[in-house]
């Protein structure tokens, strides 16, 4: 069923045309466009260092484009008034990779933050959401530890129990399964595609995971060199045979990608020969 | 060549201080301009008021002892030369008052707790904390900047005052319990010497504006913190230098401003 809902009829929650984004005289995207369908699990997939976190940040309006627009359920992130992407950004939410659970406070609290803050909910409400949420996760035996006290894993859970606290429309997933072991990572992977099914949410994963995102992505788009280089379902990622998609869906070390960072002739400076 | 390069180089830097002033000006303003609703604000501010004011009252409320107690053994041994320790009082009570009670609190206060706001707002950034307030389309100028701005103005007079009061018995320990100068002229005469307008009022506005300039400076450069280590350490070293340099050069023209003519 899900396959059959996988097709270019859905309309897109997110639309970006033509982004260009530099930091300094640093290029990170020339002309970016991109649709993300509602209700799917959208993948964006690149080699580390690409700014694949730079583009969640411009989705959720932390950063301003040199160029081009994006476009969330058809509001101009960048064009809106603080009120309006405020009132926007109740809407979405973003999984850091770190997690950025709120130090200062344990789980349930981070939890329940944004409810105390928006939802003007009754604290007996609050109380029987956040425990949902957390069941959800499966972290409802930790409402009451502080995030030092919890694994890299259980902190990933706990964030996504936050993330998912107000019922967004649209969650962006910062690196989710960086840095975690293989059986974190089997539940992240199937706490998001269950939350996506579950609550009909609109998913961005951003990822170079490659194996975890084409399991369980409706839809693929492969950043490198600036630009989007690749797109499709992940069986036709699999498929097809541009080589630097080949190289980075088999993971080769060295391709039309380079491995070296570029430098001089390691001749020449090896020898003294350059100054 | 490298003459350009230089003169460049000072263009450079005086666009990057003038930059940092504004974007610091913007930071106060975002902060200050929009208030939260009480019910919200209020605890917020309580609890910084308790971290930033409370917790340095330790340090502030010795050092005041010990700097009163030091001052009076010096006044003393010069005062008595000239038969008039009869005035320790008043000598004490006004160099504290008018100087080292704004002053000196306010350099400790940059050391105490500037340096830790600095640093837990630098880690609040760089672990993303910041950034997800705003996702969650939570003001982070309002929500963590504000309340500890208002605690830093609000504590840092209040801790001046009492690291004066502290500073003023410990003056009294020294002269009159251990020099032997009468308790009654003690404070006889630090009474009728001690103005209002002229000495209290002006001990407020001197640390009000410390209070401003150094919670300024250490909220800045944690908001403002480059994330890693090295740019934390950074941040906290520059707190500290920077908001003890302003209130040093602050005092002198606040000083000539107050009693130079």
């Amino acid at each position: 069923m899900i396959n059959e809902r996988a097709d270019d009829d859905a309309t897109p929650l997110v639309e970006i045309e033509h982004l260009a984004f530099s930091r300094g005289s640093h290029v990170i995207y020339e002309d970016v466009s991109l649709s993300i369908p509602k209700g799917k699990v959208t993948a964006i997939m690149g080699p580390s260092g690409i700014g694949k976190t730079t583009l969640l940040k411009l989705i959720g309006g932390q950063l301003q484009p040199d160029r081009g627009n994006i476009k969330v359920d058809g509001i101009d992130v960048h064009q809106c008034s603080r009120s309006e992407l405020f009132e926007l950004r109740k809407r979405m939410s973003m999984l850091f990779q770190s997690g950025a659970l709120f130090t200062d406070m344990n789980v349930f609290d981070n939890v329940a933050f944004a409810l105390r803050e928006h939802s003007g909910l009754p604290e007996a409400i609050i109380k029987r959401i956040v425990l949902m949420k957390l069941e959800a996760v499966g972290l409802r035996g930790a409402a009451k530890m502080m995030p030092s006290e919890l694994s890299g894993g259980m902190q990933r859970r706990a964030a996504l129990a936050r993330a998912i606290a107000l019922e967004p429309e649209l969650i962006l997933y910062d690196e989710p399964f960086a840095g975690q072991d293989p059986i974190s990572m089997g539940v992240l992977v199937k706490l998001i595609r269950e939350l996506s099914d579950a609550l009909n949410l609109t998913s961005v994963v951003v990822s170079h995971d490659v194996q975890e995102v084409l399991g369980i992505a409706d839809y693929v788009y492969v950043l490198a060199d600036k630009r989007i280089i690749a797109h499709g379902t992940p069986e036709e990622l699999r498929l097809a045979d541009n080589p630097k998609l080949k190289q980075f869906i088999g993971g080769e070390p060295d391709g039309p990608v380079p491995f070296h960072f570029p430098a001089p002739d390691y001749q020449k400076e090896m020898l003294g020969e350059l100054n | 060549m490298s003459l350009t390069d230089h003169i460049a180089g000072i263009g450079r830097s005086a666009i990057a201080s003038v930059t940092g002033l504004g974007s610091a000006g913007l930071m106060l303003w975002g902060a200050i301009a929009r208030v939260p609703k009480p019910r919200k604000g209020i605890p917020l501010l309580i609890k910084q008021l308790y971290v930033i004011g409370v917790q340095s009252m330790v340090i502030i409320l010795v050092s005041g002892l010990f700097i009163g107690m030091v001052l009076a053994l010096q006044g003393y041994n010069i005062l008595v030369g000239f038969g008039t320790e009869d005035s320790l009082g008043p000598m004490v009570a006004l160099s504290l008052l008018r100087e080292l009670g704004p002053v000196v609190t306010a350099l400790l206060f940059a050391g105490r707790a500037g340096s830790a706001l600095t640093a837990e707002i630098g880690l609040m950034k760089s672990t993303e904390q910041l950034s997800s307030l705003e996702m969650m389309a939570i003001d982070p100028l309002r929500q963590i900047i504000a309340p500890r701005f208002w605690a830093g103005v609000i504590s840092l007079p209040l801790l001046a005052l009492m690291f004066t009061a502290v500073g003023i018995y410990g003056g009294h320990i020294v002269g009159v319990e251990w020099k032997g100068i009468d308790s009654g002229s003690f404070w006889s005469i630090l009474q009728a010497s001690v103005e209002w307008r002229q000495d209290i009022v002006n001990c407020v506005i001197k640390s009000l504006v410390f209070a401003v300039v150094v919670t300024w400076i250490a909220l800045y450069r944690g908001y403002n913190v480059i994330p890693n280590p090295e740019g934390i350490s950074r941040a906290t070293t520059q707190t500290v230098v920077q908001s003890s340099l302003a209130v040093l050069a602050l005092d002198f023209l606040l000083t000539a401003m107050m009693f130079g003519s």
